[in-house]
């Protein structure tokens, strides 16, 4: 197994974590957000434990990063840890959206505004790409593993094929390969 | 009643809750069909600039629909899209946590945890490279976003102040003429 980390001591103190990237991750990649601050900042979850999550969060229906608080919090603390989760998330954003929205409209007639926002957008990115690049490595560790992941970023980054068929035949064979692989006692 | 705003917004959000396979990236095109096309609601600029302003907001980018609904309802339009669109598929993903978590420590489920991970970690990546190459502002950009990776890789800084310092630099650029 990989290693332990201890799991966020509380279900406030998880739950505040995600009202805080909530109304941080301007620019969007709120995913990344999610990983830097559960798994690289705090340590709560190792980086398999939350990258499994993640899959699951993106291959069932709904907004990923909705979906993400809402299974992390019922995972680490049941039916109140996913509501509160998902409604940290929720409910902070809304709120800020709603004042933005009334802040910028009137902006909008100027171009710098859409620099302002071009400006901000890449620099979200760059946090994405940095959270890949930590993922990657943990990943890297068992080839099997490493060429999944390759194959993943090929079918749907280089050759953008959608993502439900990809998952439907490249999920069965990772996880049959983990199987296969898995660490006895 | 069967004119209803409200009941119109959730019978174009709830369907599309559960539809939404892949995120809400993956049902905004008909969203816009719906909304611009279909119902009229919204001309196609209104569209444009919702969903401008909700990526460039923090949280969920498909909280554009919060938008779309106070602009067709008021604000009771707004908490009927939102609810539309998170609610039905938050059922779900709770219905399926709870007989997840009964099957916690099972042998097969460490191994789907364990097929799962790198598959999460190549759509981090791939999705980094869609977003890469759909930026405004050309090869400026590109510089920009790799630079802020390496500077969050090798240094303890806060993202929110590269992010102000990314928006602050393209403003500098565009103010200088360069860009």
């Amino acid at each position: 197994m990989t290693s332990r980390t201890p799991p966020p001591p509380t279900l406030s103190a998880l739950a505040l974590a995600f009202a805080r990237i909530s109304v941080a991750s301007f620019g969007g990649g709120v995913s990344a957000w999610m990983m830097r601050e559960l798994v690289h900042r705090r340590r709560w979850l190792t980086n398999e434990a939350f990258l499994a999550d993640l899959a699951m969060a993106q291959a069932l229906p709904g907004v990923n990063v909705v979906n993400l608080p809402l299974w992390i919090g019922y995972r680490l603390f049941g039916g109140l840890g996913a509501l509160v989760c998902a409604l940290a998330v929720i409910v902070p954003s809304a709120a800020v959206l709603a004042v933005l929205a009334v802040l910028v409209i009137p902006l909008q007639r100027f171009p710098q505004t859409g620099l302002a926002f071009a400006g901000a957008a890449a620099a979200a990115i760059g946090l994405s790409l940095a959270t890949g690049f930590r993922a990657a490595q943990g990943v890297m560790a068992r080839p099997a593993a490493a060429a999944v992941m390759g194959a993943t970023f090929v079918a749907v980054g280089l050759l953008k094929l959608p993502m439900v068929p990809v998952l439907l035949v490249l999920a069965p064979a990772s996880i049959a390969l983990a199987h296969r692989g898995r660490p006895r006692a | 009643m069967r004119d209803s705003p409200l009941l119109a917004l959730a019978a174009v959000f709830v369907p599309l809750s559960l539809l939404s396979v892949g995120g809400g990236q993956a049902v905004l095109a008909d969203v816009h069909r719906q909304v611009v096309t279909d119902h009229h609601w919204l001309s196609e600029a209104q569209f444009l600039t919702d969903y401008l302003l909700s990526r460039m907001s923090p949280g969920p980018n498909s909280m554009i629909v919060m938008l779309i609904g106070h602009q067709v309802a008021g604000p009771l339009g707004a908490v009927v899209a939102v609810v539309g669109m998170f609610l039905p598929s938050s059922l779900l993903v709770y219905a399926v946590a709870h007989v997840w978590t009964r099957h916690a420590g099972a042998v097969w489920r460490v191994s789907v945890e364990r097929g799962l991970a790198p598959i999460a970690a190549g759509l981090i990546l791939a999705t980094t490279l869609t977003l890469m190459q759909s930026m405004g502002g050309g090869w400026i950009a590109w510089v920009l976003a790799i630079a802020v990776a390496v500077g969050l890789l090798l240094f303890r800084l806060h993202p929110l102040l590269l992010i102000a310092a990314g928006a602050a630099a393209f403003l500098g650029l565009g103010l200088a003429g360069a860009m």
